[in-house]
């Protein structure tokens, strides 16, 4: 993961950062559909916060109730001390990029950069000398005398990222800014986004629907579910202790085991007996639970000796993803219920996992999720 | 997470967002728009529906013209002739088109390009033109008057005249609508069926057929509502032959019945809404037919099939060329057919001499002013419904209105006219029988497809640049000047030729409209006519088609100057 660990456990620990954006209760309902409901959220200064979800969730109405272009059924939305909620969008300070880029055809490149900027009667050296620095800045120097037409996808998102932040507004806001480019340049993207954002210390509130995409870039994930936020916390808080089932299926893949609770942090499923030893809850003994374990929790080899949870399983099939591999294994005590692990190319090759082979491994105790049959984590 | 159900929110109005100055410009002119098309069209039209229950002096009389059109034999053997009438002239019309429009999207017959501007002439032309023409080849005098007498039909005036004068006014409405469906052909089917050995006849029956399924409803309403509501060719070559247009015009000029001619003029009214619904059903079906995936068909030459469509075309491009032919000639000859020495004489009569000299300068006045003003309008109307905020109780009611302008035809448009602003009450009745009246109701008559093309347009481009305009405090109307107007600056001159064309053309709305100061080409055609003047009508006539080419012409040259220059944006795609 390219999320620099320590600048992420710093924004998380530190008790009272100072607050750019606080958004309470905040719900929105077209006609009888309920899009967002009762919405609490604290933006951090200078942080990059991804609104993360399913399409129809309801991010990107949050994100255009911020930016004052739908309006909420109530609530209140404070940034820096005043309160924005009912100003209309030409009164709010932000900066927004769309997914279209929705760069104005007929002018330049440097025209569509110094759009904000020449409405605010700013001498004419002045708008130039801030055009070439942004153009710079977003790695288009030369581009200035060209037509939106005639740069690629990612080179247009760069430019509407550059006419965004001309005015230095104190929030940015990112609406799907990466979903309209081909694969190689989401990912170079990604990367300067986060590396301008950073060397600005502008905060940032990003909409996407791609978990790689905000694991990758975000300060803080807010997961979204059906109008209401699911979990808040840091990529590493989002993935590996996901608050709710619905998170962890959402982020990354996950094997779900339905399963009895035995008691003393035991489960049962199937006839399959799982010691679990993380943040497992409490449930009483023949409760009904769900138990989580990503493909890549499990030890094998060296690490089995005296590790708990291990298991025999006949691998039925191995799905080639370059770097790494999915195999599914059937193991007998879990009666059909296939259990799907990742395992590198090069352990691939030393431990023979290939269709039909027997393997043991042990799937790890401390990593495994214990939810409620149906509700939350406890 | 606190999940709390839906049902137990406050279920309170949404606090709205504080007005910018912005906001209030935009609500403002969206306002004055609703209000064009309320006092323009709406409040004309409920004129007519209070007019047919009153009597001249404006008592409620209730059902009575009812009652009295009920009981005039003439009255209803009207109706009766309208309908067959316009039955009949769909089923030539669409057919010919439809051949036609498979000639042009379906072979590789040569010169398709040319044979398709030659088939859009007729809507150049004032509909009396070909009325005229066709009483010069088969009127008492015509050329070809052996021809129809061999056919068994004793006179031109009546039915025949109108059909055949009516054929050639819908044959382009018909064939554009018809070429759309056509052109949007999936060539995947067609290739899906070539792979498994499908045989032509059977290809066109479960492919090309269904396809145009709903083109077909469409153009047939579409004719039979132009014909039904038609007033100038029934007028010029009806001769006794009694229809529902040529009557609303009898019973409101000729004899001031208000009531009876808002009964009559109601009447003309059903058919256009009918077929106005109809239209709109088939449109989004239409819409719906046509995946963002399909293939566009590219026809493969045949060698048979292609010159059986080019003699197609060629046969029917020189039927339509007769006609404005014969109308050209007539206007250059003495008199058909004792003296057939070329003169100027009637250019000179209907243009410098005659009492009706001002009628083509007028004409030109109210094309202009119509250009204008009409686009502006249009653009700004549509420009604000699409892309800016607020009033959202109005904003249907704007779409509606636009919609609706096409469902009335010019001849119920006019007469409402009348009764509105002739009103002695109505404190706008100064602009009776003005130039701006006859402006305004031309913009509102052709307002839906002017407006269509504005929101195509306008719907084209990006959904976010207001947004984005707003995020970095640019006021909207900045940008609207600035980016939008320019980007839209193609479709803007498409919709100022397209008001020119038909304000030149126009007859039926403006008829009831004019005053002797502000006679137009069209009326005068049809009062040089009536005088027996069949040389200046057709020399009117003549020189308004031209016009009206001329100005199509400049637009496709000015389109072109103006996309090399301030358009390169374009050009310079690298799509």
């Amino acid at each position: 993961m390219s999320v620099p660990a320590a600048l992420a456990a710093r924004l998380s620990e530190s008790d009272s950062p100072a607050t750019a954006l606080t958004i309470r209760g905040i719900h929105k309902r077209f006609d009888r559909f309920v899009a967002l409901q009762q919405i609490d959220l604290t933006v951090r200064q200078g942080e990059m916060l991804c609104l993360l979800g399913p399409s129809g969730c309801g991010k990107t109405t949050l994100l255009r109730i911020i930016a004052g272009l739908e309006t909420q059924s109530g609530g209140t939305i404070v940034q820096n001390g005043r309160d924005i909620s009912q100003l209309p969008p030409v009164k709010r300070d932000y900066g927004i990029v769309f997914q279209s880029y929705a760069l104005f055809p007929n002018l330049t490149i440097a025209e569509n950069v110094a759009y904000g900027l020449v409405n605010r009667r700013k001498p004419r050296a002045e708008v130039k000398a801030r055009v070439e620095e942004l153009l710079t800045m977003v790695g288009l120097p030369t581009s200035g005398d060209k037509y939106p037409g005639q740069l690629s996808g990612g080179q247009q998102q760069r430019i509407a990222l550059a006419r965004a932040l001309a005015t230095s507004p104190r929030l940015l806001l990112l609406d799907e800014p990466l979903s309209a480019l081909d694969a190689l340049e989401r990912i170079r993207l990604r990367g300067e986004i986060r590396r301008l954002q950073q060397q600005l210390g502008v905060t940032t509130i990003m909409v996407t629907h791609d978990q790689e995409e905000a694991l990758s870039m975000a300060d803080r994930i807010v997961v979204m579910n059906h109008g209401v936020i699911e979990q808040i916390g840091t990529p590493h808080e989002v993935y590996e202790r996901p608050a709710t089932p619905f998170v962890a299926d959402f982020v990354g893949k996950v094997n779900v085991l339905p399963a009895v609770a035995l008691g003393g942090g035991r489960y049962r499923a199937s006839r399959l007996e799982l010691q679990c030893a993380g943040d497992c809850g409490d449930y009483a003994p023949g409760t009904s639970v769900r138990l989580y374990l990503r493909p890549e929790d499990r030890a094998v080899d060296g690490a089995l000796d005296g590790a708990p949870n291990r298991v025999h399983g006949l691998v039925t099939k191995v799905e080639f993803l370059g770097g790494s591999c999915l195999a599914e294994m059937s193991i007998d005590e879990l009666e059909g219920l296939p259990l799907h692990l990742y395992f590198s190319l090069n352990q691939l090759h030393d431990l023979g996992v290939r269709v039909g082979a027997q393997l043991e491994v042990a799937l790890r105790s401390d990593r495994i999720r214990v939810f409620g049959a149906k509700g939350a984590a406890q | 997470m606190s999940a709390v159900p839906a049902d137990v929110l406050p279920l309170r109005r949404s606090p709205s967002l504080r007005h910018s100055r912005e906001d209030l410009i935009a609500r403002g002119v969206l306002l004055v728009v609703v209000a064009f098309l309320v006092l323009f069209l709406l409040a004309p039209m409920a004129s007519i529906f209070a007019r047919a229950v009153q009597d001249n002096d404006g008592h409620y009389v209730g059902l009575v013209h009812v009652r009295a059109i009920l009981a005039t034999p003439s009255l209803l053997h009207a109706v009766w002739n309208s309908i067959w009438v316009s039955a009949t002239v769909v089923l030539i019309s669409v057919p010919m088109a439809f051949v036609f429009a498979y000639a042009l999207a379906r072979s590789c017959a040569p010169l398709r390009g040319t044979f398709r501007l030659i088939a859009l002439i007729p809507l150049l032309a004032p509909s009396l033109l070909s009325a005229i023409a066709f009483i010069q080849w088969f009127g008492n005098q015509g050329v070809l008057k052996g021809a129809l007498q061999w056919l068994g039909i004793s006179t031109i005036y009546g039915a025949p005249g109108i059909i055949l004068s009516e054929v050639y006014n819908t044959f382009p409405h018909a064939l554009m609508i018809l070429l759309t469906a056509l052109s949007l052909a999936d060539g995947r089917l067609y290739e899906a069926a070539d792979s498994l050995g499908t045989s032509m006849w059977r290809k066109f029956f479960t492919i090309t057929l269904p396809s145009c399924k709903y083109g077909l409803i469409s153009a047939a309403t579409v004719v039979f509502t132009y014909v039904i509501s038609d007033f100038g060719a029934p007028k010029v070559i009806g001769g006794n032959f009694n229809v529902l247009s040529v009557d609303v015009f009898k019973q409101v000029v000729g004899q001031q019945n208000f009531g009876r001619g808002a009964v009559v003029g109601l009447l003309l009214l059903i058919p256009s809404i009918v077929s106005f619904v109809i239209d709109n059903r088939v449109r989004r079906k239409l819409r719906a037919q046509l995946s963002a995936r399909s293939v566009p068909f590219a026809a493969r030459p045949r060698r048979a099939f292609d010159l059986a469509m080019t003699a197609y075309c060629v046969l029917v491009c020189t039927l339509l060329l007769a006609v404005v032919g014969m109308a050209l000639w007539t206007s250059f000859i003495q008199l058909w057919p004792y003296n057939l020495t070329l003169t100027l004489d009637h250019y000179r009569f209907a243009l410098v001499e005659g009492d009706l000299a001002p009628a083509y300068g007028n004409s030109l006045k109210l094309a202009l002013a119509t250009a204008l003003f009409g686009s502006f309008t249009v653009f700004i109307g549509a420009y604000l419904i699409e892309k800016t905020r607020g009033l959202d109780l109005v904003r249907p009611l704007i779409h509606l209105l636009a919609m609706l302008s096409m469902a009335v035809p010019g001849l119920v448009l006019g007469l409402g006219y009348i009764m509105f602003f002739n009103h002695p009450h109505n404190p706008l009745g100064f602009l009776y029988q003005t130039m701006p009246i006859l402006v305004l109701s031309v913009i509102v008559h052709y307002y839906t497809s002017s407006h269509l093309t504005a929101v195509t347009a306008l719907k084209q481009i990006d959904d976010e640049f207001e947004a984005v305009s707003a995020s970095l405090k640019v006021p909207f109307y900045k940008t609207f000047f600035r980016v939008t107007l320019p980007v839209c600056l193609p479709a803007l001159l498409d919709i100022a030729r397209y008001y020119f064309v038909v304000s030149m053309a126009t007859l039926s709305g403006v008829v009831f409209l004019y005053s002797p100061d502000t006679v137009l080409a069209s009326v005068a055609i049809m009062n040089l006519d009536e005088a027996g003047e069949i040389g200046g009508a057709a020399a009117l006539a003549s020189l308004t088609v031209c016009t009206s080419i001329v100005v199509c012409l400049l637009y496709a040259l000015a389109t072109r100057v103006l996309l090399m220059k301030t358009q390169a944006w374009r050009s310079l795609s690298r799509r």
